[in-house]
């Protein structure tokens, strides 16, 4: 039973912390344009 | 060829600039946003070099990219800036067309409170799923028991927050004294919570916690995927209405003064300057000019006009200054009639009842009844009223339209990805439905069939002849001559001195001693060899044979494929043309197609009337202000992205390829759609019909309830997306009678 007190908690705290890093990234417009993120990684920026 | 025309295409240019710098949106700081489409933006290498090549631009401030949608967000100094960044772009060798500010707006905090909702359901959905698995898998007593309480501090906070759009639709349904499909979802959710959370602190054996947010998360989903299609309402009556004119000039005594249009009565006399609107229908008094009649005939060249002609309100004086005596007041000048059928048609359209609101019509009542009736049944048959309430939520949870409502929103999101890829945009959700019904085009001819001139050189043109003519026609900004000069791109330049373009003749210039001229056939006839002189463009060095250029209008790249197309899928195609009735047969016999000419757009609008009442469903593909009633009014309408302002907020897609197989490709991607819609329904009633004989006697235990939701719903979306399979089919080159331009 004591193991449970430790575990459920631990399971649903990374829950939470999965759900507020999705709501954070949504907030700040990380999927405005996916496929561009992707491309933009291989630029070269200096030039 | 004359200055008059030259200056005519100018003012028509300003026109459209004034429409740019109105689409830009002002910020606070006196900067401007401005968005815009480019459907060309294909790879990562377009990022940079529109980034950096805009960045030198002095008037952008800032250039961001979004290669999802394929779209530039701009940040510029002044609103007065967006032609010169448009041109930058252009001159990177980008089309684009501006966005309405409402439309280029990122998203829609409705579809951003979904998505969040969806998130929270989801979480919920899958721990408390954890827990259950645990009590199913044989979790008893105090086990159970503090599993049970914590999937309730989970699930209740969860559906309060993600259930909202469901519970508030309802209410507002109730209030009206009516049911939708949000009634027996709340109802299913709010009692599953309410019965479980007893339950459970009674120390009952079962819950339905994981059923109620697992439902919530299924249906959200749906929900969410619906309103990503949803555009924003729309109105091309308020984007036609931009075009009135707000004040006239009146000429009284001989003194010009600024009145408002409204005080505008008939016998006034009024002046329209150039790159004015005419205000109100009447008769030219003194003056003369060239209108653009484009609102009535679709053809952007433009009209001669002198004292006693009769011009219509709405028409763009273009050259020189006119006066005319009004014959009819403003309120019924031909503008406000277009505007008047455009309503109409908008108000005719709204109809249109989709699939799934037709669905929950019915769905929506049975689901109500079908629970009642199980309880009742129970209740009556001495089973406890506790037993009673479980049968009846049971019936609930399990009709609960989640593959329902996953049925269209799917394959709807995965149609118009479908279609974006393919360069056509849709502008309504119910657009694909509508779209496979068509069953019979109508095109618009000049700008949707024919774009541009062609011209073809003739045989006997010899090399030494072409390289004058080249200059001469890229002397001349006329579209004939820039046909001359896009058929002899090949040719080198040669020099030539004292070029110069003769008003309502052409152009002319001496090579190597001799005049040699580019324009119509009796002025090149008078230096020209002695012979008889060709009608039309011609072309000649002094002393010289004649040579007669064949100036034809250019097919849109695909418009015989998709002709033919039609024509194997046995849905009759015509043209309704505002054009000439000799321009109309060229086309039309070069596609094989009947065709109609000088049809104004109340001829338009009858005749999709008349193929209504026929019971033919009409899509209408057409670009021009002329088209827009007929756009609205049809069943469903497609414009090219060149078409006017009007024309592109009046269709339900547009498309951005130069290509009209948009149109065939567009029906093919709807029907299949239809078709993998109807199969969705056909698989969530097959769950149906199994699942609710369960529920009713009492069969159905959470652990039954959770899997029949979930397979069903999945079911519905992988056979969704079957959507994506492409189907290529052959295309066999088609032989026309003109020649297709390449396309750029």
């Amino acid at each position: 039973m004591t193991n449970l007190l430790i575990l459920i908690p631990a399971a649903l705290s990374l829950g939470a912390i999965g759900l507020g890093a999705f709501l954070w990234s949504l907030r700040a417009g990380q999927y405005e344009d996916l496929e561009g993120a992707a491309h933009r990684i291989l630029e070269d920026d200096e030039e | 060829m004359s200055c008059c025309e030259a200056k005519a295409r100018r003012v028509a240019e300003e026109a459209a600039t004034a429409e740019l710098v109105a689409s830009v949106m002002r910020k606070e700081d006196g900067r401007a946003a401005l968005i815009v489409a480019a459907p060309d933006i294909s790879c990562g290498a377009c990022i940079g070099r529109i980034e950096r090549g805009l960045a030198e631009e002095p008037s952008v401030v800032e250039v961001r990219v979004n290669l999802t949608q394929r779209r530039v967000s701009l940040t510029l100094r002044a609103p007065e800036d967006a032609p010169a960044a448009v041109a930058a772009l252009a001159d990177l060798g980008y089309r684009v067309t501006p966005l309405d500010p409402e439309e280029g707006q990122a998203e829609d905090p409705e579809l951003k409170h979904l998505i969040r909702a969806v998130a929270v359901a989801g979480f919920a959905a899958g721990n408390v799923m954890l827990l259950s698995v645990s009590v199913w898998s044989g979790a008893d007593g105090a086990t159970r028991d503090l599993f049970h309480l914590i999937s309730a501090l989970i699930a209740v906070p969860a559906a309060a927050f993600a259930g909202q759009t469901f519970f508030r639709s309802a209410i507002r349904a109730i209030r009206k004294g009516r049911l939708n499909m949000d009634v027996p979802i709340s109802l299913a959710v709010i009692l599953a919570l309410g019965l479980s959370l007893e339950r459970s602190l009674a120390g009952g054996e079962e819950a339905y916690f994981d059923a109620a947010v697992m439902l919530l998360f299924f249906l959200l989903i749906g929900r969410t995927l619906d309103r990503r299609m949803r555009v924003r309402a729309r109105s091309a009556v308020t984007s036609l209405s931009r075009l009135a004119v707000r004040r006239a000039t009146l000429v009284e005594e001989g003194v010009a003064r600024s009145v408002p249009v409204e005080e505008v009565t008939v016998g006034m006399l009024l002046r329209v300057l150039p790159g004015a609107r005419v205000p109100a229908d009447g008769r030219i008094e003194a003056g003369t000019s060239d209108l653009d009649r484009a609102l009535i005939t679709g053809e952007a060249a433009p009209v001669p006009v002198g004292p006693g002609v009769e011009v219509e309100g709405g028409t763009l004086n273009l050259t020189g200054p006119i006066d005319l005596r009004v014959e009819r007041p403003p309120s019924r000048s031909y503008l406000a009639e277009v505007q008047r059928m455009l309503a109409a048609a908008e108000v005719g359209r709204g109809g249109y009842v989709r699939i799934a609101d037709r669905m929950a019509r019915i769905y929506a009542p049975a689901v109500h009844l079908l629970a009642l009736s199980a309880g009742l049944g129970w209740w009556l048959s001495g089973a406890g009223p506790l037993a009673a309430i479980t049968t009846a939520i049971a019936v609930l949870i399990v009709t609960c339209p989640c593959a329902l409502g996953l049925a269209v929103p799917v394959v709807h999101v995965v149609g118009a990805g479908r279609l974006f890829e393919a360069g056509i945009l849709m502008r309504d959700g119910s657009a694909l439905e509508r779209l496979a019904e068509a069953d019979h085009v109508i095109f618009d001819k000049t700008g949707t069939l024919s774009i541009g001139l062609d011209a073809h050189p003739p045989e006997g043109l010899s090399p030494r002849d072409a390289g004058p003519a080249l200059v001469l026609a890229l002397a001349s900004s006329h579209p004939a001559a820039a046909a001359v000069a896009r058929a002899l791109s090949g040719t080198s330049v040669v020099a030539v001195e004292g070029l110069r373009e003769v008003p309502g003749a052409g152009v002319e210039a001496r090579v190597d001693g001799r005049w040699a001229r580019l324009g119509r056939g009796d002025w090149v006839g008078e230096i020209a060899e002695p012979g008889p002189t060709p009608t039309g463009l011609a072309f000649a060095c002094e002393g010289s044979p004649i040579h007669r250029f064949e100036v034809t209008e250019r097919l849109r790249p695909g418009a015989a494929e998709t002709i033919r197309d039609l024509n194997i899928q046995r849905i009759p195609s015509e043209i309704l043309s505002g054009d000439s009735a000799p321009a109309v047969a060229t086309i039309a016999t070069a596609l094989d197609i009947p065709g109609s000419a000088d049809v104004r757009p109340e001829g338009k609008l009858a005749r999709i009337e008349e193929l209504k009442r026929g019971g033919r469903r009409v899509l209408m593909v057409g670009d021009g202000l002329n088209d827009a009633p007929a756009l609205g009014a049809a069943h469903v309408s497609m414009a090219p992205a060149g078409a006017a302002d009007v024309g592109r907020a009046a269709a339900d897609f547009v498309f951005l390829r130069d290509s009209l197989v948009s149109v065939t490709e567009a029906m093919e991607v709807a029907r299949r759609a239809q078709s993998l819609v109807r199969q969705n329904f056909g698989l969530a009633l097959l769950y149906n019909a199994i699942a609710v004989p369960l529920a009713v006697a009492g069969l159905v235990t959470p652990l039954v309830a959770a899997i029949a939701m979930s397979a069903s719903s999945i079911i519905v979306i992988a056979n969704s997306l079957r959507l994506l399979v492409r189907h290529r089919r052959k295309r066999l080159p088609v032989p026309v009678a003109l020649p297709e331009a390449q396309p750029a």
